[in-house]
């Protein structure tokens, strides 16, 4: 294996990290209109995820950075092949960011209202976008001999590509509802679990379908082995989610988004963005990486720093560690 | 050649936007950070409310600031690929990490840690929950440090070679890109303009609050007050010795400029000709397709010592610097002159607008030096209303002193906009450079982004960019206003497993969204 088949890996954690972390944020977000009912229990929702949305947006942060620095080809041509959805992804997020920060610090029903909007379309908006944009990836897009996207945006809005999208939007909302039943206490955490057990059985069946027809088109035998995993995963989350198992059933929800992004991943390699016109053109581990010694100097970067970002973290959730419930919400 | 034309345009314009925004927040970021931690650390040390009301009060400031910061971020980190592919593919090798490694070491500490300290107030020991600042200020710093290294090696290219075969830019010394003197005088002066920033910031709000205490008709509640001479005080310190260090460092980024990119600091002194003991400039006016100027009002030998340290040196002009750079690159630009009257002014500008408030700074120093700004009777307590501005026995004079308030409240904006001159300067100076002698700007644009999607994103920015600045301005106009809050230092957390009979009550968490 070379340095740049450990970065293809290392990359694909950080993604992996990315949808785990921001997913379920994703999904209070998302859950802020379905689940909630009043004031009191949307701030709830909004403080279990309070302390560490910024912590976890920035794997989002260190997977493009990493990718500038080991890819910078696949870099360029996927943020300037893909430019307008992922200029819609950046102005949910810049609006996310603000709508976390800003909602709760006027006590007018108007402001908080306005932006409780803005958060649930800036959360439901990227989790489908980023299902769209990956799908892409995988499917192959039109890439032309100098290595540049040569398609329009009406090319990414393919039915694969849009069924990828409804795979992670339901998938997001199931993790969201289940960290929520997992953090707090009260009505609303019976009626979290329900709705995830609901949003549960419909990622159940868009994933399945969108697993087989990636592996179909384009699988190997690890990317099905990936697959198994992800199908068990969700079945077991589901199950533990009914038994109220809450603990298991996060747990096992992590595994399910892992597995299907590992599974994404598996499939498109050797490839990191294939082309649909000429398999020729396609931009791969080897001709989109950077120098050995870029590579060797981010090793020994990412190999001291990873474990110790991962353990304050760690440490981060183990401080807020406990449930919350309407009782905790000081009076506005 | 049109269409290349228009599509470097709007990718400049929308780099310059978002990047010159951004640059508003950061400096407040970075230094209120640093100092939230003083303030907090002096509370923790000495139990005194004041402090501890000054850190939330400033706290609450930096937080609201904080979330721009970042939301404006997270477009940096993606508009090299977006609008700067060709850029991105050549320069990725070296310039992608520094970024990579700023993620990986302050963005996460920043994200994490100021998390806990958000929420961490009742919920960790009082040291830890100190400790998480300091970790927060540490990466603003970090962060600064790697992405003006990244900058740095646009400005001035080292350990890399350009690989034949591929056409990249490949790094081969990594140290060199992170430790280059270019790098390490920009840091410093970056850094340093920075608390000029923070500093004038607190003057200004400071200044607002005492000046409405010591006209209000009915006495304040205990500590406000004291907590604002101490800001005003701190805020008073900081712009002086910031405003010095920005000085000293701007006088050592100078001699590197012209040392190695001769053309900006030519340009920014409208200086045409090579001269012997070179004048520093303080008006031109000039025609710049003829290649002079037709006004001009300059101090003999001083920009000899600004570049050379001595006021005899020759400091070569922008024509001979010209044909230098002409028969060095022949012509892979049409034209290796900057626009000069941008270099010449927005020089001037930061200069100008940065000093004022170092100015500014230093008068109020002197006019509050040991308490004469309180009037003898009141010297003691921390609660009287300061009469500022006044001496012991000579007044200003009520003209004079309410211009006196008034422009310690204006004092605020000045390094803001000194920040941005000096930015549109250091970018715009390097023009048609994009990476200086190695790649031109017009050459660094995505080829595949039609016109039609640069201009939907420069205008969907630039749209959003208003609405936000309007809303934070104002949500920080709300709290400035509202001054420090009267409320109770949380209790003591003794141990990190938290207060052991407390894991269920029902206790109200002090501190949420
Ligand atoms: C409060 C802000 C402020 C103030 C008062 C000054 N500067 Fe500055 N200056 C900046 C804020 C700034 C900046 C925004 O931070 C820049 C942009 C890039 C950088 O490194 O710092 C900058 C850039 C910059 C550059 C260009 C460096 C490059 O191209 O990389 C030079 C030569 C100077 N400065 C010199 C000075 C001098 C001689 C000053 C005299 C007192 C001065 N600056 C005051
Ligand atoms: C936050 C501080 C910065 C500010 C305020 C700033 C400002 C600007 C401005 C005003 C322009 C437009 C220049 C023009 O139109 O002629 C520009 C261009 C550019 N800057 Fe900076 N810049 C900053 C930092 C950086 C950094 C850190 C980088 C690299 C990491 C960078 C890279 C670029 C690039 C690639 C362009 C476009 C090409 C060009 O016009 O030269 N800038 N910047
Ligand atoms: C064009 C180049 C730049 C890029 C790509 C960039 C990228 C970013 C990103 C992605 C964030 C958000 C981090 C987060 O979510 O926590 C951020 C925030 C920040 N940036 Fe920039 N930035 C640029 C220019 C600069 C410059 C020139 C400086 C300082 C000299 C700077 C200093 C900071 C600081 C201190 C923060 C902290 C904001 C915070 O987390 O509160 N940035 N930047």
């Amino acid at each position: 294996m070379e340095l740049h088949d450990a970065w293809f890996a290392l990359i694909a954690v950080l993604w992996i990290g990315y949808f785990f972390l921001e997913g379920f944020d994703f999904g209070i977000g998302i859950l802020t209109k379905l689940l909630a009912r009043g004031e009191a229990e949307r701030r709830v929702l909004i403080n279990t995820v309070g302390p560490v949305w910024d912590g976890n947006e920035v794997w989002l942060l260190t997977a493009g950075g990493a990718t500038f620095a080991a890819f910078p080809v696949w870099y360029a041509t996927l943020f300037s092949g893909f430019y307008l959805p992922l200029l819609a992804i950046l102005v949910c997020l810049i609006v996310r960011v603000v709508a976390f920060e800003y909602r709760g610090k006027r006590d007018d029903a108007q402001w908080k209202r306005n932006w409780e909007h803005a958060l649930f379309w800036t959360s439901l908006l990227p989790a489908f976008l980023w299902g769209v944009a990956f799908a892409n990836i995988v499917h192959g897009v039109k890439i032309d001999a100098e290595g540049e996207y040569a398609g329009t945006v009406l090319d990414l809005l393919n039915p694969y590509a849009l069924f990828g999208g409804l795979v992670t939007l339901t998938l997001f909302t199931f993790h969201g509802a289940v960290f929520a039943a997992l953090k707090t206490r009260g009505d609303i955490r019976d009626r979290a679990r329900t709705l995830a057990g609901r949003s549960g059985l419909a990622t159940a069946g868009l994933a399945l379908v969108f697993l087989l027809w990636t592996q179909g088109s384009g699988g190997n035998v690890r990317s099905l082995v990936a697959l198994v995993l992800t199908v068990v995963a969700l079945l077991g989350a589901l199950a533990a989610n009914q038994r109220a198992r809450e603990g298991w059933a996060f747990a096992l929800s992590g595994v399910t988004v892992a597995g299907a992004v590992a599974m994404l991943f598996l499939a498109l390699y050797p490839d990191v963005m294939p082309s649909s016109l000429n398999t020729a053109w396609s931009l791969t581990v080897s001709n989109a990486s950077s120098s050995t010694y870029t590579l060797t100097v981010m090793t020994w970067v990412a190999a001291i720093m990873t474990p110790v970002v991962l353990l304050y973290q760690g440490w981060t959730y183990w401080v807020f560690r406990k449930r919350i419930g309407v009782e905790h919400i000081p009076a506005a | 050649m049109e269409l290349a034309l228009a599509q470097e345009t709007v990718a400049r314009w929308q780099f310059g936007i978002t990047t010159v925004y951004h640059f508003l927040f950061v400096p407040l970021t970075i230094s209120l950070a640093f100092l939230v931690a003083g303030l907090q650390t002096a509370w923790v040390r000495t139990g005194k409310d004041k402090y501890f009301k000054a850190t939330r009060f400033w706290g609450k400031l930096f937080l609201i600031n904080v979330a721009m910061g970042v939301a404006t971020g997270i477009v940096q980190e993606f508009q090299f690929g977006m609008n700067w592919s060709a850029y991105s593919k050549f320069v990725g090798d070296v310039f992608g990490a520094p970024l990579a490694m700023e993620a990986l070491l302050a963005f996460f500490f920043e994200s994490t840690f100021i998390g806990l300290w958000i929420f961490g107030w009742d919920k960790l020991p009082r040291k830890i929950h100190l400790a998480c600042i300091w970790l927060v200020a540490i990466g603003t710093f970090l962060s600064a440090y790697f992405i003006l290294a990244a900058n740095s090696w646009m400005q001035h290219p080292v350990g890399y070679e350009v690989n034949e075969v591929t056409g990249r830019a490949e790094l081969n010394d990594i140290a060199a890109v992170l430790f280059q003197k270019t790098t390490l005088v920009v840091v410093f002066h970056t850094l340093t303009a920075t608390f000029l920033t923070g500093g004038a910031f607190m003057i200004g709000i400071a200044a607002y609050q005492l000046r409405r205490a010591s006209k209000a008709t009915k006495p304040d509640t205990p500590g406000r007050i004291a907590a604002m001479r101490t800001s005003l005080r701190l805020g008073l310190v900081t712009v002086v010795i910031a405003g010095l260090g920005t000085a000293v460092s701007g006088d050592a980024l100078a001699k590197v400029m012209y040392e190695q990119q001769p053309m900006k600091m030519a340009a920014a002194e409208a200086l045409w000709e090579t001269e012997e003991s070179a004048p520093f400039s303080l008006f031109a006016y000039g025609d710049v397709d003829e290649g002079r100027n037709t006004v001009e009002v300059e101090i003999p030998g001083v920009l000899s010592y600004l570049a050379k340290g001595d006021f005899t040196s020759a400091v070569p002009g922008i024509n001979t610097v010209e044909a230098l750079e002409r028969a060095k690159y022949g012509d892979l630009a049409d034209d290796y002159k900057p626009s000069i009257p941008t270099a010449y002014w927005s020089f001037r500008w930061m200069i100008g607008f940065g000093m004022v408030s170092f100015a500014i700074g230093l008068a109020g120093l002197w006019l509050t030096r040991r308490k004469r700004w309180l009037t003898a009777d009141k010297r003691r307590g921390e609660d009287e209303i300061p009469l500022l501005m006044l001496t012991p026995n000579r007044e200003l004079g009520p003209t004079l002193n309410t211009w006196a308030w008034r422009l310690a409240v204006l004092t605020m904006g000045f390094p803001l906009v000194a920040n941005s001159f000096g930015w549109i300067f250091t970018e715009m100076g390097r023009q048609p450079w994009s990476v200086y002698g190695l790649m031109t700007t017009a050459d660094a644009v995505s080829p595949s982004v039609s016109v039609a999607e640069q201009i939907t994103s420069l205008s969907v920015f630039t749209a959003l960019y208003a609405v936000l600045a309007v809303v934070e301005v104002r949500l920080l106009v709300k709290y400035a206003k509202a001054g420090p809050v009267d409320e109770l230092p949380p209790p003591e957390v003794p141990s990190l497993r938290g207060p052991a009979a407390d894991e269920d009550t029902d206790r109200p968490m002090t501190f949420a969204y």
